[in-house]
């Protein structure tokens, strides 16, 4: 048992020590864009992103298997081709109504704890994502290292789907399950607070 | 428990990795060393590796060791090719295409021949080989650092494709599904700032 400990903190030091940046530049970089830690704050770095994707891995846990890994596999995909959509100039209408809307309707289906067919929820989590990458997309800015920051972007927002997740697991308690339907009525009303400053 | 230590340490690795550069780094060990370090330190050459890898290791132990030779060999030629004839090196679309590709089908975790996943390291190799070539072509001791790739990338395949291999839990292969999902959202962005690079 000790040792399965050891290895366990051997391979937690193993990895803070590679999480720390080794940054070689073999140019002298400008703009935002310039690395992993800049792409790891852009998804955190708006309440209504951070609120929508938090209740898709809300659902996904409510749903269970296979939805709770499906879920959050479609939006960050979905949300990268709008993000490339976005990159590419392509800005769709009504994006910020978009968001707003996909945290009413996602925080809708937590309150309801909604259960569609697996192909309905996927494609209703891949309709919302798209607003938000081309959100993104079309706010990158310049700079030197996209590939880095794409890479901050994805897996930061694969962690806020995976807190989603974690914070559902308390679905399997009655009062958790009613926790989880008042978050999902929150994020509703919080999405409507979006609405109204979009449209005004 | 060794399997997840590796892969915390394998996912450690990853997310470590520098910021992609265009020339051989020199970390003052030598040639060898510095093409040792290369694959870890350019981020556009290590993802699709790791994509690669991860569906070999789905595939299973044949078709882990395949990918785990044809890989650095087609690399290899790749490099050797590119000293020999003048052509220009794999675009970042090209490679942000291949990233999507391979993310998605280990996402996917399709049922693919041994050859099929061979065949696609071989080209992914190849085209990435080509491109290292082109840069090592004016550096000093070349061959060492071409030596040192081959190695490394040896190396990773094994490691990593051992790992995925060896996971029997539904649960560590839907890990593996997702982190191919994410490789392939990284590989649309990286074909989103391509495509804005030429506009």
């Amino acid at each position: 048992m000790s040792s399965m400990k050891t290895h366990k903190l051997t391979a937690l030091a193993w990895c803070l020590l590679f999480l720390y940046p080794n940054l070689v530049f073999a140019h002298s970089r400008g703009g935002e864009a310039i690395g992993f830690v800049s792409g790891a704050e852009h998804p955190v770095s708006g309440l209504d992103h951070v609120l929508a994707m938090i209740a898709v891995g809300l659902w996904g846990a409510q749903l269970g298997s296979p939805a709770m890994w499906l879920l959050p596999v479609t939006f960050p995909m979905v949300m990268a081709f709008g993000g490339m959509l976005g990159l590419m100039g392509v800005k769709l209408p009504g994006n910020e109504i978009g968001i707003a809307a996909s945290a009413i309707a996602l925080g809708f289906v937590v309150f309801r704890e909604a259960r569609p067919k697996l192909w309905v929820a996927a494609v209703l989590v891949g309709f919302f994502a798209i607003f938000h990458g081309n959100a993104h997309g079309t706010e990158l800015p310049p700079g030197g290292d996209g590939l880095l920051y794409s890479i901050g972007f994805v897996i930061v927002t694969g962690c806020l789907h995976a807190t989603g997740i974690a914070i559902g697991m308390i679905h399997r308690w009655r009062a958790g399950r009613l926790a989880l339907r008042t978050a999902g009525a929150c994020v509703a009303v919080a999405g409507m607070g979006f609405l109204w400053r979009a449209v005004m | 428990m060794r399997n997840k230590a590796g892969i915390l340490i394998v996912a450690g690795f990853l997310l470590g990795s520098g910021n992609a550069c265009g020339h051989l780094i020199n970390s003052g060990f030598g040639p060898f060393y510095d093409g040792l370090a290369h694959p870890f330190l350019v981020a556009d050459d290590l993802l699709p590796v790791i994509a690669l890898t991860l569906l070999a290791g789905l595939r299973g132990v044949r078709c882990g060791r395949a990918v785990a030779f044809a890989l650095p060999l087609a690399w290899l030629a790749g490099m050797v090719a590119a000293r020999m004839v003048l052509l220009p090196s794999e675009p970042l679309w090209m490679t942000g295409a291949l990233t999507i590709m391979f993310g998605a089908l280990v996402a996917a975790d399709r049922p693919l021949p041994v050859a099929v996943v061979a065949g696609l390291a071989s080209v992914a190799g190849a085209a990435h080989g080509f491109g290292n070539g082109r840069e090592l072509s004016t550096v000093n001791g070349g061959l060492l650092a071409m030596a040192g790739i081959v190695c490394a990338l040896f190396v990773v395949t094994s490691i990593i494709s051992g790992q995925v291999a060896a996971l029997r839990s539904h649960r560590t292969r839907v890990v593996v599904r997702v982190a191919g999902s994410w490789i392939a959202a990284i590989g649309l962005l990286m074909l989103g700032w391509a495509l804005r690079a030429h506009q």
